[in-house]
């Protein structure tokens, strides 16, 4: 890959630079008389195509390996990517001649970049992390009293982070420090978080983190493609380069390969089953309802002339239709959000880590919309189907000490108590 | 007060104005050749002391009235609080000219407003709004409905409110926009959700509200009198009327009236018992340990002639000395920060709503702050529950069916029976 980097590299920045100019410039196409910027006009078009195709495959076969690696590496992975995204994101509004007369200021963002992170993780990983030290009796209490005064520590940090933000504050500078610390903010919020709804989808079976990611990879390559052979009309005076022939033509293969990719990746208990507990090794459960298979009988007029009588559904391929809804209709705005973004202060992209595609952030920008809605999807329609009254108390059986199940046990019983009556 | 408002009103701005001025111009007052902005060098500050004292008066009146009234009262007070801060910063940073080519702007940032505030109250309130219902069998499952689906439904309101700001995305505005974008969700992001901490502290009992109010009410409050008869070292460069006297003086007077106040109101139960539903009426309780009395022995090196060798504490006022000392340690940043961002973006003061104070912002700096910390300090030290029972209960509560609840009730007694049998 280094070669191909040094080989690629001046022609992709020019590339780039060729597409963008090519808003403004007139007559440096081939010979339209309104320069059109579409893709299907562009006669260096099939060498951008082939550094896109390389980076992509690159990306993809990362992508699986850690995907076999299992929950934590993807955990992992996600951290590694957040970490750069917020790296680019913090360089991106900064102003090097302010910040020589401001010293700690750098530090002061990672401090709180840390704190979210902390937070963040601490939330989402805490029942697991105790699972995972359930055996040694030290670490066990250590672990249970962090997880007790959590909040309480992220706030603290917090709170000192504002204290030195408001001691450092200097005459003069105190506009582009403010914006900074909203800036800052802003990142930590909107990306960070976001991202971190990731992490939570994995833990829950690294199906809910692999099938939302792959409907946005499917969706983006075949709306490029679709826009290669086909793009006319475009979509929105924010991304000139998209077209409403390669939004429509990936929608409806978003939703297809939803539909498919569900059926496929539903079968194997690696991807399927949650994870209780931080170990990396391999996973046994029960994959719930959802992911046993129905068989349906075909509607008649399709029966008629197709070999198969009925077909065996998978109940959360219906899920993945929602699913795929969303990425090809909703999460775009993510990517429309971030080319406005980029507009507004006049920047090219975020970074150039990834040849032909720009930062990480441009990779990522549809990704964080679809990972909160995967997650909220999950909440609110998916497990309300496969939880019962047995899972349930499964749980309270694992998760909690005798006290605190019989605490439970009290307080159910007092609600109860009140329904009965006030009924 | 109407009347008070008219005959102070042209004084107050010139003021405000003879107070910001006196940084830069040096002969202004007296003979003195630094012109200090201390207030103990005012000539006018017995004026400026009366219109604060009146609308203080007022303030401190209006509120003893509605924790009066309840819980409910103060829900709804607090409310219109946020209501009015949103408008003033809603309207601060607005630029008029830019804003007749953008027509919706402005209900774009009601959307987000009332969306921020449906997920806010409904997560706090969710729990007590079911335990409201239960007469009424139509209503009560339509509330489980609605609370089961809440994240949902405020996610969609949001989506729809993203998706609205990108389509009115117009060309040679994308900074202006953008900029609007952030500051909306800055404002609901740090005075919102600090402020609704406040109601998830009043439904843990009053006293979790009004102590901590009433402690930033008093260090500000003896700030500004030690400062006004002390004041002579600067603290900040940021706040140039603040001083190293008024500081001290507060800090000690805040932490001996949270350690007396947390006596005092820990003895109603109207004031220390939780609500668990939305009623209004009377309230009673069984007390918190917290709250029952118990005696406690002066240490040995008080003199002999201290006529007292043990008094009666409520061990709730250990608590108190520590939020008395964030109070006066701490929750000023929240006041310098809005004096940084005012001086950053060349502001005098949030709004004029109060005369002699400013904005209902500029008042409520350090409240916010306050109560975020007052509730992270209840939630983690004196409120003993597991983080792991409640979402359980939680996860119980909202997915469950009545009958299925009963039967997970029924069998998780048997199970504990047999364990410990």
């Amino acid at each position: 890959m280094q070669k191909e980097i040094a080989g690629d590299a001046p022609s992709a920045p020019t590339t780039r630079v060729r597409h963008r100019k090519r808003n403004s410039d007139v007559g440096a196409g081939a010979g339209k008389p309104n320069g059109s910027h579409l893709l299907v006009n562009d006669s260096k078009k099939y060498k951008s195509f082939l550094i896109r195709a390389y980076s992509t495959v690159w990306m993809i076969g990362g992508f699986a390996l850690i995907v076999y690696l299992g929950h934590l590496y993807i955990t992992a992975m996600v951290v590694v990517i957040q970490i750069f995204m917020a790296r680019e994101l913090f360089n991106l509004l900064r102003k090097t001649h302010e910040d020589k007369q401001l010293p700690g200021f750098r530090l002061l963002n990672w401090h709180f970049f840390f704190t979210a992170m902390l937070f963040v993780y601490g939330r989402i990983l805490s029942q697991r992390l105790v699972n995972t030290v359930t055996p040694d009796k030290v670490l066990y209490r250590l672990v249970t009293s962090l997880i007790k005064y959590h909040m309480a520590i992220c706030y603290s940090l917090y709170i000192s982070g504002f204290v030195w933000f408001i001691l450092t504050l200097k005459k003069k500078m105190y506009k582009y420090q403010f914006s900074q610390y909203a800036w800052t903010h802003m990142i930590l919020i909107v990306v960070f978080t976001q991202s971190s709804f990731t992490v939570a989808n994995i833990f829950e079976g690294i199906f809910w983190f692999l099938l939302p990611a792959s409907l946005i990879v499917i969706n983006d390559i075949f709306a490029y493609i679709c826009g290669f052979f086909f793009g006319r009309t475009p979509l929105i005076k924010l991304s000139p380069k998209k077209t409403w022939e390669g939004f429509i033509g990936a929608s409806i293969t978003t939703v297809i390969s939803a539909f498919l990719l569900a059926n496929i990746m539903g079968r194997f208990l690696w991807l399927t089953c949650p994870r209780e507990d931080l170990s990396t090794g391999w996973l046994h459960c029960d994959p719930g309802p959802l992911f046993k298979q129905e068989t349906h009988a075909l509607p008649g007029w399709i029966s008629d002339w197709l070999p198969w009588k009925e077909i065996s559904i998978l109940p959360v391929q219906w899920h993945a239709l929602c699913l795929g809804l969303f990425a090809s209709i909703i999460a775009p705005f993510g990517g429309f959000f971030a080319s406005g973004f980029k507009r507004a202060f006049k920047i090219k992209d975020f970074g150039d880590s990834i040849p032909g595609h720009g930062g990480i952030t441009d990779r990522m920008d549809c990704q964080m919309v679809m990972a909160v809605f995967a997650y909220i999807y999950h909440q609110s329609f998916v497990v309300p189907e496969v939880l019962s009254v047995d899972k349930l108390l499964d749980q309270i059986i694992t998760n909690l000490t005798l006290e605190e199940q019989q605490a439970l046990f009290m307080k159910l019983g007092q609600m109860l108590q009140e329904k009965v009556i006030g009924s | 007060m109407e009347e008070e408002n008219v005959t102070s009103s042209p004084s107050t701005p010139v003021h405000r104005l003879r107070h910001r001025r006196r940084s830069n111009e040096v002969v202004m007052d007296g003979d003195r050749v630094n012109a200090s902005p201390l207030l103990v060098n005012d000539r006018n500050k017995y004026k400026s002391f009366m219109v604060r004292t009146y609308s203080t008066l007022w303030m401190i009146g209006g509120f003893v009235l509605v924790v009066y009234m309840g819980h409910l009262y103060i829900t709804a007070m607090v409310v219109v609080i946020q209501i009015f801060m949103a408008k003033e910063l809603f309207n601060l940073l607005r630029k008029a000219p830019e804003d007749k080519c953008l027509p919706w702007i402005k209900q774009l940032n009601w959307h987000f407003f009332f969306t921020a505030m449906l997920f806010v109250y409904g997560r706090i309130l969710s729990q007590r709004l079911a335990n409201t219902m239960t007469a009424d069998q139509f209503f009560y499952r339509l509330v489980t409905g609605l609370i089961k689906y809440h994240m949902a439904i405020c996610y969609l309101l949001y989506i729809i409110g993203f998706m609205w700001f990108i389509l009115t995305l117009k060309k040679k505005m994308y900074k202006y926009q953008f900029g609007q974008y952030a500051w909306t969700h800055m404002i609901l992001i740090v005075v919102f959700t600090q402020s609704s901490f406040t109601v998830a502290n009043i439904f843990e009992g009053i006293f979790w509200f009004l102590l901590p109010a009433s402690l930033i009410i008093i260090n500000d409050i003896f700030a500004y009198i030690f400062g006004f008869f002390f004041g002579r070292t600067p603290l900040i460069k940021l706040s140039p009327k603040k001083t190293w006297e008024g500081f001290i003086g507060a800090s000690v007077t805040t932490i001996i009236s949270a350690f007396v106040v947390a006596n005092i109101l820990g003895r109603y139960p109207w004031l220390t018992c939780p609500r668990q539903d939305l009623s209004t009426g009377w309230l009673q309780c069984d007390a918190d340990p917290l709250f029952k009395p118990e005696p406690f022995a002066l240490p040995a090196w008080i003199p002999e002639w201290f006529p007292w060798k043990e008094m009666t504490v409520l061990p709730v006022q250990w608590h108190a000395l520590c939020l008395g000392l964030f109070a006066s340690i701490i929750a000023p940043f929240g006041g310098f920060f809005a004096s940084g961002f005012k001086r950053a973006f060349k502001i005098k003061d949030f709004g004029d709503s109060i005369p002699g104070h400013g904005g209902i912002t500029d008042r409520m700096d350090c409240q916010m702050v306050m109560a975020v910390f007052a509730y992270i300090y209840l939630q983690s030290f004196i409120v003993s529950q597991s983080v792991s029972v409640d979402k359980i209960l939680d996860q119980i509560l909202t997915n469950l069916t009545f009958e299925e609840q009963q039967a997970l009730f029924v069998k998780l007694g048997q199970m504990l029976k047999d364990k410990l049998s």
